[in-house]
C-alpha cells in the first residue's frame, strides 16, 4: 500500500517521504518552510539529515534497522535546525518521516514565520504557544506583585518601632515620644539604663546567652514599670524608659531600685548563671521650657556615667551640680579612665 | 472577581483619562489603598461599586462605559498580550468566533483562578451568528461588543454587530459577517513576544 501525498499534507504536513533508497520523493509544506530555497526532493534523506540520536546512525541501513525509535536529527543548511523525528515503513518499501519541533518549537515559529496553518488542526502547538504566552504574562505580573510585597516589607521594617530581638521600642519611637512630651510641655521622667558586665556574658557564653539576657531585661523593665511608661532599646545594652506623669522623685527611686534588683538575680542559661547589673542615670522634667530631645538625653547620660563612677548598681538623679562636676573632674582625668578604674 | 478584571477597569481609567481621574473612582468606590493588584482576588459586591464610581466620575452610562473597556481591553498598546491571547483563538475572524466558547477554559489555563462569565456562539445562516453572553455584571455584553468591534477590525473582517437584551442575566451579540477579508487588518506573528 501507498500513502497519498495530500493526505499527509493535511494530518502531518511537516513530514517527508523516502523511496526504497532512502531518497525524498515528497516534502510536506511546512518541512519545505524550514528551508525555502533548498531543493530537498531527490536529496538522499541521510545527505539532507544527520542522525544524532540514536547515537552511530550513519547509513540508511541501520536507520532501517533502528525501527520505530523517536529520531533525534539535525537538517542540513542554515539556521541550524533541531528536529525529533519518527520513520514507519509503507509496507512497498517506501518510507514516511513525520517531524516536529518538540521542546523548541517557540524559536522554531520565530525563526520560520510559521502560523496556524502550518500545522496541521489537531496539532497542539498553537495551544502550546498560547500557554507559555499566557503563563509568561502571569508570571510577569506576579513577579511584579512580589517586587512590590518586598518594597512594601522594606519600607515597613524602616518605619518600625519594634526591637525586633526583645519586643520592646525602638530609639525611632523613642525619638517621636520624647519630641512629642516636650512640645507639649509636659512632666515626664527619663531613666537611661545601661547594664553593667553585660559584655562579659556575651564574651563567655556567647551571643544566644546575651540575647536571652537581653530577652529577660527586657521583660523585667516592662513588669516594674506602668502601662503608661515607654521602655524603649536604644542600643546593645542601654534602654531608655519613658514616664510620663511622675508625681514624686521617691517613686523614680523605688521603679529603678526595683529594676536594678531584679536583673541582679542570675539569669540560668543551659549549665550557666548569667550575672550582670545595671546602672541607671534618671532626669525629671518638669514642663521644661527650654529642654531639647539633645539636652535631655545629654542630663540623663552624665546621671548614668555618675552612676558608673560611684560603683555602677546604682540610680543618680540629674542636678545641674552634675554638669559642673564632671566639667572641673573633666579637665583632671578623662571620665572613661576615672570608670575603669573604679570597677 | 479577579485581581486581574479590576486591574484591567483602572489601566482603563489610568490609560485613557490620567491618575487623578483613577484617584477619585476609586475615592467614589471606597477603594483604599487605591490600586488593585492583578494577582489578587477580590470581593464580587466591590465590582458594581467600581463600575458605578466610573460612570458617575465619567459622566456615562454604563453600557457605553462598558463597550469602551472592551475596546480599551484589545486595542491599547499596554494591553497587547490580551489581543494576542485572543488571536490564538483563530485563523480569521470568524474562526475566532468560534473559539470563544473555550474563552472561559482559555483563561482558566493561563490563571487557574480567573473566572469569566460564559460565553456561547450560535450560527444561524452562513455569516449570522449570535453571543449570547452571561452577565452577573451588568454591560458584560457591551464588553464583550467592545472586544468584537476591534477584534474584526484586528482581522480586517468587516461586520455589523447588534446588542439585544436577553432575558435577566443575559445579553445577546448579533454578528453579521459580511466580508471576512475586507482589509489587511493587523498583523499576527506567532512567535513575536507581548512585551
Amino acid at each position: 500500500m501507498g500513502f497519498n501525498p495530500d493526505v499527509l499534507d493535511v494530518l502531518c504536513p511537516m513530514h517527508l517521504m523516502l523511496d526504497a533508497q532512502g531518497i525524498i520523493t515528497h516534502v510536506g509544506p511546512t518541512t519545505q518552510k524550514l528551508r525555502p530555497d533548498m531543493v530537498l526532493q531527490g536529496l538522499s534523506f541521510m545527505e539532507a539529515f544527520n542522525v544524532m540520536r540514536p547515537r552511530g546512525i550513519k547509513t540508511l541501513a541501520a536507520l532501517r534497522q533502528a525501527g520505530q525509535v523517536k529520531l533525534h536529527l539535525e537538517l542540513a543548511g542554515t539556521p541550524p535546525a533541531r528536529l525529533k523525528g519518527v520513520l514507519v515503513h509503507d509496507g512497498g518499501g517506501a518510507m514516511i518521516v513525520n517531524l516536529s519541533f518538540g521542546i523548541s518549537i517557540l524559536d522554531g515559529v520565530r525563526d520560520y514565520a510559521l502560523t496556524n496553518a502550518d500545522f496541521a488542526a489537531t496539532d497542539l502547538a498553537i495551544e502550546m504557544l498560547y500557554l507559555v504566552e499566557a503563563k509568561s504574562a502571569a508570571m510577569e505580573a506576579s513577579r511584579m506583585l512580589n517586587q512590590r510585597l518586598q518594597g512594601a516589607k522594606d519600607a515597613a521594617e524602616e518605619q518600625a518601632y519594634t526591637d525586633t530581638l526583645t519586643g520592646l521600642r525602638n530609639r525611632r519611637a523613642l525619638d517621636e515620644t520624647l519630641e512629642r512630651l516636650l512640645n507639649a510641655r509636659a512632666a515626664f521622667a527619663v531613666m537611661h539604663i545601661d547594664l553593667d558586665y553585660f559584655k562579659a556574658v556575651n564574651d563567655t557564653l556567647g551571643h544566644a546567652a546575651g540575647d536571652h539576657v537581653l530577652q529577660v531585661v527586657a521583660r523585667i523593665m516592662l513588669e516594674e514599670t506602668r502601662a503608661s511608661d515607654m521602655v524603649a532599646r536604644v542600643g546593645g545594652d542601654e534602654f531608655t524608659v519613658i514616664l510620663p506623669k511622675v508625681g514624686d522623685i521617691d517613686v523614680l527611686e523605688r521603679v529603678g531600685r526595683r529594676i536594678i534588683d531584679r536583673i541582679e538575680a542570675p539569669v540560668p542559661f543551659n549549665d550557666a548563671l548569667c550575672k550582670i547589673s545595671a546602672s541607671i542615670g534618671t532626669v525629671w522634667i518638669q514642663s521644661s521650657r527650654t529642654a531639647t530631645r539633645e539636652t535631655v538625653m545629654e542630663d540623663a547620660d552624665l546621671a548614668l556615667y555618675a552612676s558608673k563612677n560611684e560603683g555602677r548598681a546604682r540610680q543618680t538623679m540629674y542636678t545641674p551640680e552634675l554638669r559642673s562636676s564632671a566639667s572641673s573632674a573633666n579637665s583632671t582625668t578623662p571620665p572613661k579612665a576615672r570608670g575603669t578604674a573604679k570597677s | 472577581m479577579h485581581g486581574l478584571i479590576y486591574r484591567s477597569f483602572q489601566n482603563y481609567i489610568t490609560d485613557s483619562y490620567g491618575r487623578d481621574t483613577w484617584l477619585q473612582v476609586a475615592a467614589r468606590a471606597n477603594i483604599s489603598p487605591p490600586d488593585f493588584e492583578a494577582m489578587l482576588s477580590y470581593d464580587d459586591e466591590l465590582a458594581s461599586a467600581v463600575l458605578n464610581a466610573m460612570g458617575d466620575v465619567l459622566r456615562r452610562e454604563r453600557g457605553d462605559l462598558m463597550e469602551d473597556v472592551g475596546a480599551y481591553l484589545v486595542s491599547h498598546p499596554n494591553t497587547e498580550a490580551v489581543r494576542r491571547l485572543l488571536r490564538f483563538g483563530g485563523m480569521n475572524f470568524e474562526d475566532f468566533l468560534h473559539s470563544l466558547d473555550d474563552l472561559p477554559d482559555r483563561a482558566r489555563m493561563a490563571v487557574s483562578d480567573m473566572a469569566i462569565p460564559a460565553i456561547e456562539l450560535h450560527e444561524h445562516a452562513a455569516g449570522c451568528f449570535s453571543l449570547i453572553c452571561e452577565t452577573p455584571l451588568e454591560g458584560f455584553g457591551h464588553l464583550m461588543m467592545g472586544v468584537l468591534r476591534v477584534m474584526a477590525d484586528d482581522y480586517g473582517a468587516l461586520a455589523l454587530l447588534d446588542l439585544e437584551r436577553g432575558s435577566v442575566g443575559r445579553d445577546i451579540v448579533r454578528i453579521q459577517l459580511i466580508e471576512t477579508d475586507y482589509s489587511h487588518g493587523r498583523t499576527f506573528d506567532l512567535g513575536a513576544r507581548a512585551s
